[in-house]
């Protein structure tokens, strides 16, 4: 007989498990060694609360009815909960706030893509820090959770959300024309980027070069110098916020595992400044991402910097046997 | 003698792998390779491999619709299509890093040669029926342009779905406007232009940034 589970969902038996939790395990270790408590939330909420967060929800994969008639939404990740957690259970409490996860999600993927529908995260929320502080210790916890999942090879690239639409700004680009180029980018259709960047009227030549040369920007620090070249108030402003953070990195040691990338576009609708992919070299797909987000607490009714980041658990265990499968190979 | 899965999966250090379109394509793809200095005799002459050693690169050959779930995954760390497949694609996340110019055609609407039955069904059902090989850019083009189409996915010649009553109108690629021709049918609107493009692994793209761009402007299109 063959009982099917729904699209996107998948039984997981001991062999798999056991590693499973062994990676938690580490994970759990490496966000707790640097001050970051676990926290838990319900795994279905109201819509209307996390809609608060992020209009988006409006359009979460799995919403229902409970037995009130109150519509529930299963959470798509454990952003929008901790800040719903902050602003109301911890309200009195002083910031500011270190707290990790490790928790399962849900969304509408296309399962036939390798994605899962439901699948597990492990990030940390720093709540109450601002930048650039605050962003580079969260990519300093992350870099020691790829470390202590053994993925040494693995990057971070790290990038501004704010740049190419303050450089739009700028250059006086409105509407519909700004919301089409923003989602060019978004979508790395580069050369659809092109071509409504064209489109634009009256743009000089030079500020047509610095919207075309910047999504291909990405490297060590030099990038930041070769950005400031391109000139324009914008660019100098995201360029000096990244400068900081970078700086910081250093002086942490784990600036050699990131890479600045100025073409970063996260389609998440709630970053501001900082955003983060994480890449290992034995993977096509990104392993996670994170970022600053210092307007979404204040949704919910407390005003505070935040930062953080989540991982995809289940590709961090292909990424771990990838890894060894190719150390085996060579040895 | 290394066995083709070391060659193909994704490795730091090895050569990059480009994923090429067989079909419409394959001949200005291999006459592109050639400008840039890469030898496709051995692609040109072997039709039956797969898999290709040329000087830094290692070419894997498939069919167009395929290269961007190959570039998709890592399998292939760039990949060349057309921009018909990417736009029927549109939800996998890949970069789009170059408009190559060479294989345009237009992705159009036809129906028979003076025959009204697009319109009325329109007018008179609500709906027009269509048959295509590319259904959601299709049920797209009716979506941003207020219609409703009821859209039938056909895999062969989708010519004969006009022909034989399965639909009144079709919507696909066309190159010359020939097989339109001789079927009787004729463009009735252009939804987009279509050429073959440059595409790169998301991953690939930030870890191999050097390579991947070199490539690009090798590629790139002279005078543009």
């Amino acid at each position: 007989m063959i009982h099917p589970t729904p699209p996107g969902t998948r039984d997981i038996l001991p062999e798999e498990m056991r590693e499973l939790r062994a990676l938690e395990a580490a994970l759990r270790a490496a966000f707790e060694e640097r001050g970051y408590g676990e926290v838990a939330t319900p795994t279905i909420e109201y819509a209307d609360v996390l809609r608060q967060g992020d209009e988006r929800y409006a359009n979460a994969a799995y919403r229902f009815f409970d037995e009130r008639g109150d519509l529930l939404a299963m959470r798509s990740d454990m952003t929008i909960p901790i800040a719903r957690l902050v602003a109301t259970r911890l309200q009195d409490a002083e910031p500011p706030f270190r707290l990790s996860y490790i928790a399962n999600a849900f969304r509408a993927v296309n399962p036939q893509r390798g994605q899962m529908r439901e699948f597990t995260q492990a990030g940390v929320e720093l709540i109450g820090a601002p930048a650039p502080e605050g962003t580079a210790e969260v990519i300093e916890v992350l870099s020691a959770a790829l470390d202590a999942a053994g993925l040494t090879r693995a990057v971070v690239g790290l990038g501004d959300a704010d740049l190419y639409s303050q450089l739009l700004a700028e250059l006086g680009v409105e509407g519909e024309r700004r919301d089409l180029i923003l989602d060019r980018l978004a979508t790395h259709d580069l050369v659809g980027l092109e071509l409504a960047v064209d489109e634009v009227e009256g743009l000089d030549a030079e500020s047509r070069a610095t919207l075309l040369a910047l999504p291909a920007m990405r490297g060590g620090p030099e990038v930041l110098d070769h950005a400031t070249e391109l000139g324009g108030e914008a660019v100098a402003r995201a360029s000096q916020r990244l400068r900081a953070t970078h700086e910081s990195l250093v002086e942490r040691g784990v600036a050699d595992r990131v890479r600045l990338d100025l073409g970063l576009l996260r389609d998440l609708g709630y970053y501001t400044g900082a955003i983060l992919e994480v890449y290992d070299p034995a993977l096509g797909h990104i392993l996670g991402g994170g970022g600053r987000y210092d307007s979404l607490i204040g949704r919910f009714g407390r005003e505070l910097p935040a930062a953080g980041f989540a991982l995809y658990v289940e590709r961090l265990h292909v990424a771990q046997s990838e890894e060894e499968r190719q150390e085996g190979g060579e040895a | 003698m290394p066995r083709v899965v070391d060659l193909t999966r994704a490795r730091e250090g090895g050569p990059l792998k480009l994923a090429l379109p067989r079909g419409a394509l394959w001949g200005e793809t291999l006459d592109t390779l050639d400008r840039i200095g890469v030898d496709t005799a051995e692609l040109r002459s072997d039709s039956r491999s797969l898999v290709f050693q040329s000087g830094d690169l290692t070419l894997v050959t498939m069919r167009p619709s395929d290269v961007p779930t190959y570039v998709e995954a890592g399998a292939a760390d760039l990949g060349i299509t057309g921009k018909d497949v990417l736009l029927e694609q549109r939800d996998r996340i890949v970069y789009e890093v170059l408009d190559l110019h060479y294989g345009a055609c237009r992705m159009v609407l036809a129906g028979r040669d003076g025959d009204t039955a697009l319109d009325e069904d329109e007018r008179r059902l609500g709906a027009m029926r269509i048959a295509t090989k590319y259904p959601r850019i299709a049920e797209r083009h009716f979506e941003e342009t207020g219609r409703r189409a009821e859209v039938i996915e056909v895999k062969g010649s989708v010519e004969l779905a006009p022909l034989s009553g399965l639909a009144d109108g079709i919507v696909d690629l066309v190159a010359t406007g020939r097989t339109l021709d001789e079927n009787g049918l004729e463009v009735r609107e252009e939804i987009a232009t279509c050429t073959a493009r440059l595409i790169a692994n998301r991953v690939s793209h930030k870890l191999r940034a050097e390579e991947v761009d070199d490539l690009v402007e090798r590629l790139r299109p002279e005078g543009r």
